[in-house]
């Protein structure tokens, strides 16, 4: 069935919404009513309809408008879209994933015709109707992974593997939760992570990295995180920080529904075939607190498990001003009775 | 099965190449593209050789980016435990076989500025693959090859041929013709990376002297075909499944394991990777560690064993399975 | 924010010779000179016969480090008057040479992450590069809001040297960059910024 593209902005009037059917779909994070920190990978396979497992590459109703917002942080900061040279290989592995998972998933939208190197490239969302040679950058208006990654949702990082490590080589970051790639490209997987609290002691990201450097060509693998932003904006980049920082103040107890978000990053890792270097994609899916709280079980649960936060997470993810006034509103909603296991709505 | 998804595969060539080695060529029973890969990637080929089945890991040496098939070169190894004397005298053309996903343990650093290739007799197969992709995205490569007799080298006049004789140097043993290793070593580019693949004492030999030529060990790389050595039979007790397992003179501990029907995680199957690491409840004995996995401190503590190569001669030995 | 503690923040080892090295290439700034001739010892002939010293003096000006250096007997010595002199003709040496060479640097982080990025620009690993911090504390900062690089920062927070935003210095560190990361301490609540301390002297 063909998705119906909505018409809004992650800026200046905040336009963006979520539908009814959209609500119903988005993947919050929590199995439980408190908050457990895990490296929690398991399988990305693909899931029921109406979840964001539907396709391993999601397209939904704001896709037209996220490419939209993502060529506008483009067109003001170029960096957010860096790969260094010896990334080429992988950034074509990259366009071909892209491109294949879209068209099967959503053939309607989306048609990728192969003949031998001669490729055609059909987005009827976005009106792109390109013929390329595909290994051959001279037949491309971009370099492959910028080309595809300004036609697909999420940011998109690619890692290198040597030496035991994996190393963030290329990517194109316009979603952040406040990490600036220009500043991290090149480092390695501890590197990268360097500024995240607690994880590093509880061993964490040794698990994760030796997980990951064995990770297999065919068999992607998925995990959950989340923070919360103040206006659906996409962009919180510390780049912009000057520019949405003061948001964080304006929340009062009459505008939580509309104005605190939660913001949840769906991350799945892919082998890449000729390059053997992983692609990380970060999909980041907003929601506001009314829309929320019209699930009964999430408006139980999300204030149990913001009251069960570490302070350490509290000051990384950047809740400290907002955090107590958001679990009053939301408490008004939770009557206390138990809740169901697992995320999905009752 | 643990060593990621198995592709159905006919055996659609058989070509002899040298004194000994065969090529194999594998296209898919559904008659569908095989996935591309990097040079310097292997897969498992599962051999059910009348119920009993081992799995050996091969480098692919067909071009990375042709995925009508797989190509691969097999040794016949003289004192072999049955792998490559299966894959010579059993395999036919039109036999169907099963193959794992690619797997790339020996990947091109690909921020070199030159690539250094040096093989050793049948370790040239992962360096065809490798060729053919530096070839076709432009990077500057060399290749030394070392035989022992010409009829043994296998590929060396195509080699020449495809790549000219600037690129790909042969050197033959029986014309007292060797590998100019400290010369080579010594003349190359800043930023540039050496890769060898070969006979275990080619590998010791070549990274020590890399070594003593000041490389940094960042540059230098190595692929180890470690195959699980044939030794005395032993037994094992699986704790948590509650099995005790034989595991006979030619067969590896894994194989042992996997033939009792229990599923144990693997990619290599020559103690590189790490996936089938296991913790070892009660060891009174010796563990016979061939793996080059496991840090020299993790082997004295006794504690944990690689089951693709590693061996055990003693009373008891207990494994977390 | 995390500030400290932060996994990107360099080791500098410490300037150990590595005796099999066919070429040792020296890039030392101001104090760094220290780190070299307190090793003197184990710099044979051999050693020294296959050594390039570049030195720029910078904080130790008339120390007599320039001729103290010079009397090593290296091979090649070289005395820039400024980091980008010396970076200069480090390029022009990297630029020609073989593997088997290896790049010691000492001095201010500032200079150790400049010459390191020439480094890494030239093909050499930054594993295989041998460091020691000497001299200041000071740090090259990149403010991740205008991009531009303010050297010598020895407070937190400090006004950014293009924007003018008070910025906060985290461990943070870009390799890429040779940089450490500022931050706009006072984005939430402007205005809001404490004093700034002096935290590397």
């Amino acid at each position: 069935m063909a998705i119906a593209f909505k018409q809004e902005t992650f800026r200046d009037d905040f336009s963006y919404r979520n539908s009814p059917e959209n609500i119903r779909r988005f993947p919050f994070p929590f199995d439980r009513d408190e908050y457990m920190y895990s490296v929690n990978m398991e399988p990305h396979v693909k899931g029921q309809k109406g979840t964001v497992f539907e396709s391993l590459i999601d397209v939904d109703e704001h896709y037209i408008a996220e490419m939209h917002d993502r060529a506008l942080v483009l067109r003001d900061d170029p960096l957010r879209y860096q790969a260094l040279p010896h990334m080429m290989t992988a950034q074509w592995d990259t366009l071909e994933l892209l491109m294949e998972e879209q068209a099967a998933g959503y053939p309607e939208h989306f048609t990728l015709i192969r003949n031998g190197d001669r490729w055609r490239w059909i987005n009827r969302p976005l009106g792109i109707d390109d013929t390329f040679t595909f290994g051959d950058t001279a037949t491309l208006p971009y370099e492959p992974l910028e080309y595809i990654t300004r036609q697909a949702q999420g940011d998109f990082c690619i890692v290198d593997q040597r030496d035991g490590n994996l190393w963030m080589d290329a990517g194109m970051v316009t979603t952040q939760a406040d990490w600036s790639l220009d500043f991290d490209i090149g480092m390695n997987f501890m590197e990268w992570h360097g500024p995240v609290p607690l994880a590093h002691q509880a061993g964490v990201f040794d698990r994760a990295l030796k997980f990951l450097l064995n990770l297999q060509q065919g068999k992607p693998t998925r995990r959950f995180n989340w923070t919360m932003t103040i206006n659906p904006r996409l962009d919180t980049s510390p780049e912009n920080y000057p520019k949405w920082g003061a948001d964080r103040a304006t929340v009062t107890p009459e505008n939580v529904g509309e104005k605190v978000h939660l913001r949840v990053e769906l991350q799945s890792l892919w082998r890449l075939p000729r390059s053997n270097a992983i692609l990380f994609v970060i999909r980041c899916y907003l929601m506001n607190m009314n829309e929320l709280v019209t699930v009964p079980k999430w408006a139980r649960r999300f204030p149990r498990v913001l009251r069960t936060l570490p302070p350490e997470l509290i000051d990384y993810k950047g809740l400290t001003r907002y955090r107590q006034t958001t679990i009053d509103w939301l408490s008004k909603f939770d009557d206390g009775a138990p809740t169901s296991p697992g995320p999905f709505p009752d | 099965m643990s060593g990621g998804i198995e592709i159905p595969v006919r055996v659609t060539q058989v070509t002899p190449v040298a004194h000994r080695i065969k090529r194999f060529r594998f296209e898919r029973l559904d008659g569908g593209p095989m996935p591309y890969f990097s040079g310097g990637a292997h897969i498992i080929v599962s051999m059910n050789d009348n119920g009993h089945v081992r799995r050996n890991a091969y480098s692919l040496m067909s071009p990375p980016y042709d995925c009508s098939a797989y190509e691969i070169s097999v040794l016949h190894v003289e004192d072999s435990r049955g792998g490559s004397s299966f894959m010579h005298e059993k395999v036919r053309e039109g036999d169907e076989m099963r193959v794992s996903h690619p797997v790339n343990l020996f990947q091109p650093d690909w921020r070199g500025r030159k690539h250094l290739l040096i093989a050793g007799g049948i370790g040239i197969t992962p360096f065809i693959a490798m060729m053919e992709q530096f070839s076709r995205e432009g990077a500057h490569f060399e290749l030394h090859y070392a035989v022992r007799t010409r009829d043994r080298g296998a590929y060396c006049e195509d080699l020449v041929a495809r790549y000219g004789p600037h690129r790909v140097k042969i050197y033959c043993d029986a014309e007292d013709n060797r590998i100019p290793v400290a010369r080579l070593l010594d003349s190359q580019p800043l930023g540039t990376h050496l890769y060898v693949c070969g006979p275990a004492g080619m590998i010791d030999g070549v990274l020590k002297a890399g070594l003593e030529a000041g490389w940094p060990e960042q540059n230098l790389h190595s692929e180890r075909f470690l195959s699980s050595q044939p030794g005395k039979p032993f037994s094992i007790e699986l704790t948590r499944s509650g099995k005790t397992i034989h595991v006979g003179h030619h067969e590896s501990m894994l194989e042992a394991i996997e033939a009792a029907g229990i599923d144990v995680p693997f990619l290599c199957r020559g103690g590189a990777c790490g996936q089938c690491e296991t913790m070892v409840t009660v060891c009174d004995g010796k563990l016979l560690h061939n793996d080059v996995y496991l840090s020299d401190e993790e082997k004295a503590s006794g504690r944990k064993v690689m089951l693709c190569v590693s061996r055990f001669e003693g009373n008891a030995l207990h494994l977390d399975l | 924010m995390l500030v400290e503690g932060i996994k990107s923040r360099p080791v500098y080892k410490g300037l150990s010779i590595q005796p099999r090295s066919r070429r040792h290439i020296f890039a030392l700034e101001g104090e760094g000179a220290h780190a070299l001739l307190e090793r003197k010892a184990e710099l044979d002939d051999a050693a020294l016969s296959r050594s390039e010293i570049l030195y720029v003096a910078r904080g130790s000006q008339a120390k007599g480090y320039d001729e103290a250096l010079r009397e090593l007997g290296a091979q090649m010595f070289f005395a820039g008057p400024t980091i980008a002199t010396l970076l200069f003709r480090l390029k022009g040496t990297l630029a020609t040479a073989h593997m088997g060479t290896r790049l010691y640097i000492a001095g201010t982080e500032g200079f150790i992450g400049q010459a390191m990025m020439v480094a890494l620009d030239h093909g050499m690993d930054h594993a295989s590069i041998v460091t020691e911090h000497r001299g200041s504390l000071a740090r090259r900062v990149q403010c991740v809001h205008c991009k531009g690089i303010t050297e010598d920062v020895t407070h937190s927070p400090f006004p950014c040297s293009h924007c003018g935003l008070p910025l906060l210095v985290r461990d943070h560190y870009s390799r890429r960059l040779g940089a450490f990361q500022g931050v706009n301490i006072d984005a939430e609540e402007p205005g809001s910024a404490p004093d700034p301390e002096e935290l590397f002297l």
